[in-house]
């Protein structure tokens, strides 16, 4: 048999960068092997993801871990969404790296990077408390060059999370990639980090809790955590259990994916990590969350009208209050923090709708929030580079100062806005369609407010886009003028915005792309027939060489 | 085909239900110590859940023993347990590490006031509207100082105050 088939690419997106982060934690002390690490993994990663949203397209791909086949082992699949998720998702990650790369995270080099402001912050710390201990024995407190193992880290849990085949496989994959964001929020252990990061770490637990409760349940009530089994046998069982389980899924997604009530840790630990490690939990954890609640909601659960109306209900609430938070506020970090959690309502409102299209609009609307917002963020750590500061009481003229970055900074805030043609109006379009489609009087009030939350966007990016970089500074202060900004970081944000950009482009396939993945999560026979081909569970738990021969150690 | 006996046992049972209430209790507390504690005394509920839905206790979880008729509990509810024991040693490390720096900046590990809770306490107290950098409004004292001033622990009342005389008046997180 040949080994080198599809589904040899299905494992790679979770072995490649976990194999990758082991090695560079071995090697921290070589930090251009390291660098050469990490890129080299992200990059088989997006050329995996890439192999798979190929091969995907028709049926999904399944991988039997360890060769132990379902409904027994762990199997990964790679169905349409899935590969979609993780080719965006990989494309981000990689991006963000060659960004932090060139910012400084992970070496201390450089003059302006946020991590040697840090190792200040802690050398003085550490002066204070001892003031006799030698050099030699502070430097080896300063942090060590731990940001690309965990950035790793952080994309293998993506990845796990976007294949899992079954629910305890989605909750590891959850965990491994809530640890590393556990580390990356607090890189380096300042005061504000660890004021924002007890509150993040603190949420995160809880609801991984649930999590596992949630997956308890659903194991003692089905006798299964297999995805496709579930999708078998959750509709079978008494629907008081089912709503009990599916309430509390969707209440541990939640937390994660920040929907209203359960929002407000989000605004207020994001902002202070390094700007990359914002951009990139901003861009694919919240994503994370909701791909949770569009896969359980839609492939395993059968329709439940009454949460479908409490969903529509905190989609809206999520929507509103979200981009009211964002006007409101007078950092521009803060501001793009809101607007993430409102822009979360407009997924949540297409998954809500339980349609075929409104998911095909979530989806289409999902690839589109991970570039745009992802991109806003790393701008954003541009500006704060260039001028020191993100608040904008503080900003003024840029515009004039760096022509370059006002035009970064406007086309990824126009899209996010849903201004005609960039890809955030094409997504938004898709989803008051499929809204108007539905027809119902909910669904006509949530179309009303998706337009109301889209006018209110536009209005918070335009109010930061004009205070920082067509006004004149408020102080009226020059920047100096000598200071340039690094290729490396422009160029993957760059890179970024011309993604999002090019969404709009290749608008029409991709949108056909999001349809066929709906359907495939909507009608579950696609996915149970590629885990189960002849329709029976394969794997029985029993090796053939321990029932033939029990001499055998291992199968 | 041997099938489980899958009445749970009641003292199981009750023992989830009083590590779930104590465990949510102590999430409530203030002091990150306290919410691990709790966040332990949760995760060895859900535990012990999932171990009640692999059926009863007393057969071995392995297959291939005395005879095919012996009784056999589900491995994989056991499986499943040792995954998450393992993820919860690995997050409490974390968490530990994470109040003892704390404690070691702020002499406290109590989880601190949302900055923009404060924010907006002080901007009802001035009654002002908040379009200004309302950072820079009354007593001069920053926001992130202030928040970490604010306690609700009473055991140590001189701690906080001792160094920071000004966030007497404003201690007692009560935003």
């Amino acid at each position: 048999m040949n080994p080198w088939t599809v589904q040899t690419l299905v494992p790679l997106p979770v072995l490649v960068p976990l194999f990758a982060a082991g090695l560079a934690l071995a090697l921290h002390r070589y930090d251009r092997a390291q660098r050469i690490i990490s890129v080299a993994a992200l990059s088989v990663v997006t050329v995996a993801a890439a192999g798979l949203v190929v091969f995907a397209r028709d049926a999904p791909v399944v991988y039997d871990v360890g060769g132990w086949a379902a409904p027994v082992g762990v199997n990964l699949v790679a169905d349409p969404l899935a590969a979609l998720m993780l080719l965006v998702s990989s494309v981000v990650l990689l991006c963000v790296l060659l960004y932090s790369m060139a910012q400084g995270i992970a070496d201390s080099g450089d003059r302006a990077a946020p991590l040697v402001h840090d190792t200040e912050a802690i050398r003085r710390i550490l002066e204070a408390q001892d003031p006799d201990a030698d050099e030699l024995r502070r430097r080896n407190v300063l942090p060590v060059a731990i940001f690309h193992p965990t950035f790793l880290i952080l994309a293998a849990g993506v990845g796990d999370a976007f294949l899992a085949g079954d629910l305890f496989n989605l909750f590891v994959g959850f965990e491994v990639l809530l640890a590393a964001s556990y580390v990356l929020l607090t890189l380096g252990g300042t005061v504000e980090r660890i004021r924002a990061g007890s509150i993040y770490v603190v949420v995160a637990l809880l609801s991984s809790i649930l999590f596992l409760l949630a997956v308890g349940l659903a194991y003692g009530a089905t006798g299964t955590v297999n995805m496709a089994q579930l999708a078998e046998r959750l509709p079978e069982i008494d629907p008081g259990v089912r709503l009990g389980i599916q309430a509390l899924l969707l209440l541990a997604f939640g937390i994660k994916a920040a929907i209203f009530p359960l929002s407000a840790w989000l605004p207020d630990s994001y902002p202070t990590a390094p700007a990359p490690v914002t951009a990139v939990f901003a861009g694919l954890l919240t994503k994370v969350g909701v791909y949770a609640i569009l896969r359980t909601q839609t492939l395993l659960f059968p329709r439940n009208e009454a949460l479908e109306i409490v969903l529509l209900v905190l989609a809206l609430a999520t929507m509103l209050i979200g981009i009211l938070g964002a006007v409101a506020q007078d950092d521009v970090k803060r501001l793009l923090s809101f607007t993430l959690v409102s822009h979360i309502g407009y997924m949540i409102f297409g998954v809500a709708l339980a349609t075929q299209a409104g998911t095909a609009a979530a989806i289409f609307y999902v690839v589109h929030h991970i570039t745009v917002q992802t991109a806003l963020f790393l701008v954003v750590g541009l500006v704060e580079r260039r001028t020191g500061t993100t608040s904008l009481e503080r900003l003024g003229s840029l515009a004039t100062l760096a022509p370059g970055l006002a035009v970064l900074f406007f086309i990824p805030a126009m899209s996010l806005a849903g201004v005609p043609p960039l890809s955030g109006f094409l997504g938004k379009v898709g989803l008051l369609e499929a809204g108007v489609l539905d027809g119902s009087a909910l669904a006509w009030l949530l179309v009303v407010g998706s337009v109301v939350t889209s006018l209110l966007t536009l209005y918070a990016v335009i109010r930061a886009w004009n205070k920082a970089f067509w006004q004149p500074r408020p102080d009226g202060q020059e920047l100096p003028e000598e200071s340039h900004l690094p290729w490396g970081m422009v160029g993957p944000t760059a890179a970024l915005v011309t993604i999002g950009v090019g969404l709009t482009v290749v608008a029409g396939p991709l949108y056909d792309y999001a349809e066929r993945a709906a359907s495939t999560v909507m009608g579950e026979e696609a996915y149970i027939d590629a885990v189960f081909p002849d329709g029976a569970p394969r794997g029985t738990g029993e090796s053939d060489e321990v029932t033939n021969d029990t001499g055998e150690d291992q199968p | 085909m041997i099938v489980l006996d899958t009445v749970p046992s009641g003292a199981l049972l009750l023992a989830v239900g009083v590590l779930f209430a104590a465990g949510v209790y102590l999430l409530l507390e203030r002091s990150l110590t306290r919410v691990l504690l709790g966040f332990v005394l949760l995760g060895n509920g859900v535990n012990l859940a999932i171990l009640v839905a692999g059926g009863r206790a007393g057969a071995p979880p392995i297959t291939g023993g005395a005879g095919a008729t012996e009784p056999m509990s589900d491995p994989l509810a056991q499986a499943m347990i040792l995954t998450s024991i393992v993820i919860t040693l690995a997050l409490v490390a974390f968490v530990l590490a994470m109040a003892y720096r704390s404690w070691q900046l702020h002499e406290h590990d109590e989880v601190q006031d949302d900055l923009e809770d404060a924010r907006i306490a002080r901007l009802a107290e001035h009654d002002v509207p908040s379009y200004a950098d309302s950072d820079a409004l009354g007593s001069g004292a920053m926001l992130d100082e202030e928040a970490v001033a604010a306690r609700d622990e009473v055991a140590f009342p001189d701690a906080a105050t001792r160094r920071r005389p000004d966030s007497s008046a404003r201690g007692g997180g009560d935003t």
